[in-house]
């Protein structure tokens, strides 16, 4: 019984690495932008839910929803006003400013909250569990994975049935001509970066709850977003989903055996991955 | 009515001038062919009109406006629509996305509002029966259609072809001279760059030789076909 509880905590931690990784998938299938400050960003919007919820005595839940519309405001402008400069022919322009964009955030919160450890309080729900025969089934972890599957099975409703999904898939085929059909490219990415901040804050929602968290805590969140984009496979997001759950089953199994080889595991998993399968799982059949 | 009128249009890439003082006017409904030698500055003119290059001299008015500073968004909502010589489809879309993308978008309108518009000009492209396939997956033929219908969805008032019927067997060919001569009839402006000439010369009031990034020479179509100047350098004939 042991193994089916291990194999369950382990899945719905991928909830929480699916949500990490959505985000940043997003940017890049549609921008080819590889957002190296994608951690610090979801480090950024776990202050952002704490500083609400402590200044305003609300509920983490109400706070992310406050969170949510600022962290697509902040997205959105910094998008529009340096990111775009950023994109063209040359790969390396982008991951420059989103790595000085990185060491920037990170030493802002430093500044701005110190280097302590945080927590966004929950109350009762914190431990809460449901009992499910033999596995006691955390009431958070599982939010988290339904929240992965719902942000998912909104996004892929957005991007392949809206209009402004499919302005996204035009725009990121081709720019240039996308805006001799009446798109704005610029305007296009930058709402696509708001909306990968959007999950982004979903994502520091349930991190900040779960987690301890400090300042230096994001480039190994980018780590995690980045290994379970690659082993679901570039382009999917089901795939980041079943990235998420291959990389949580692993760390939780290697936990077990002994608590220190949990991260360790993780990437053990990832590089099998890569090895064996280099374009992940269900990687997009066109690209 | 003029619809676009081109003054003293000028531009150089470094040393090489791709356009040299053009001039010309377009009347609304007019069809106006342009013809050239390769690297005469044809598709080059295309860009300026809609804005993806950008003018060193000269000015551009579509429909009474001054155009030369307007981004190729803005030109394209005010009614300039264009096809690209090597089609350019936006390939992980369906054909029908293709076209509901340009139509919400280049005429600033809901999706559903467009869709039949659309539908009724996939029928009229003969694409209908591959509305679902993804873009990328069309032959030469489809994509050419795929170009124009596109183009058709944003509504324009004028119409820039280029190259249309390139690469296109004979019977391919004559059904899409077909569909360009109804939306022509329609009302719908159209300026044509091709080598396939008597298709253009089937459609084109006017035609207009390009030569070095220079008007050699605008007028009838026959007139023009016959001018001793156009058939040297032209057509390479001795005359």
């Amino acid at each position: 019984m042991n193994i089916i509880d291990t194999l369950v905590q382990g899945i719905l931690l991928g909830g929480l690495y699916a949500l990490f990784a959505a985000g940043l998938s997003i940017v890049f299938g549609i921008m080819r932008l590889v957002n190296l400050a994608h951690g610090d960003l979801i480090i950024f919007a776990a202050f952002a839910i704490l500083t609400i919820t402590s200044m305003f005595g609300l509920n983490p839940f109400v706070s992310a929803l406050i969170a949510a519309p600022l962290m697509f405001a902040a997205g959105w402008l910094l998008q529009y006003f340096l990111l775009n400069r950023t994109l063209g022919k040359d790969i390396l322009p982008p991951l420059l400013v989103t790595f000085g964009l990185s060491i920037i955030i990170q030493n802002g919160l430093l500044e701005g909250f110190a280097a302590d450890s945080r927590r966004v309080p929950l109350g009762s729900l914190e431990a809460a569990t449901i009992p499910l025969g033999a596995v006691n089934i955390g009431v958070m972890p599982l939010l988290t994975f339904l929240s992965a599957i719902v942000v998912i099975v909104g996004l892929n409703t957005l991007i392949y049935r809206a209009p402004i999904g499919r302005a996204f898939r035009a725009t990121s085929d081709d720019p240039v001509t996308a805006g001799l059909m009446g798109i704005r490219p610029q305007r296009i990415f930058a709402t696509a970066t708001g909306l990968a901040m959007v999950v982004v804050t979903v994502a520091a929602l349930y991190l900040g709850t779960r987690a301890n968290f400090d300042p230096s805590a994001g480039p190994s969140r980018l780590i995690y977003a980045f290994e379970a984009v690659i082993i679901g496979g570039l382009g999917s997001l089901w795939g980041t989903l079943a990235g998420g759950v291959v990389l949580g089953v692993a760390q939780t199994i290697g936990a077990t055996i002994n608590p220190e080889w949990q991260i360790l595991a993780g990437h053990i998993a990832f590089l099998a991955v890569l090895a064996f399968k280099p374009r992940g799982f269900f990687p997009r059949a066109v690209d | 009515m003029t619809l676009l009128q081109l003054d003293g249009i000028s531009k150089s890439f470094g040393a090489l001038t791709v356009a040299d003082d053009i001039t010309f006017s377009v009347s609304e409904g007019e069809a106006l062919g342009i013809i050239g030698p390769n690297g005469a500055g044809k598709s080059t003119l295309f860009n300026l009109i809609t804005g993806t290059i950008g003018a060193d001299k000269g000015s551009i008015r579509f429909l009474g406006e001054d155009v030369t500073r307007v981004s190729p968004m803005q030109r394209c909502l005010s009614g300039i629509g264009r096809t690209f010589q090597i089609p350019q489809p936006f390939e992980k879309l369906t054909v029908f996305e293709n076209l509901l993308v340009a139509g919400a978008f280049g005429q600033q309108r809901g999706e559903r509002e467009v869709a039949s518009e659309c539908a009724e000009i996939l029928v009229e492209t003969g694409l209908i029966a591959e509305a679902n396939k993804p873009a990328g997956s069309l032959s030469l033929l489809q994509r050419k259609r795929l170009e124009l219908a596109r183009a058709l969805a944003t509504k324009p008032k004028l119409l820039l072809l280029d190259e249309i019927a390139g690469g296109l067997t004979e019977g391919e060919c004559a059904v899409l001279v077909e569909t360009i001569r109804a939306v022509h009839r329609r009302g719908v402006t159209v300026i044509w760059i091709e080598h396939v000439l008597h298709a253009l010369n089937s459609v084109v009031d006017h035609l207009l030789v390009l030569h070095f990034g220079r008007v050699l020479g605008l007028g009838a179509p026959q007139d023009m076909m016959n001018s001793q100047e156009v058939r040297e350098i032209y057509l390479g004939m001795e005359v």
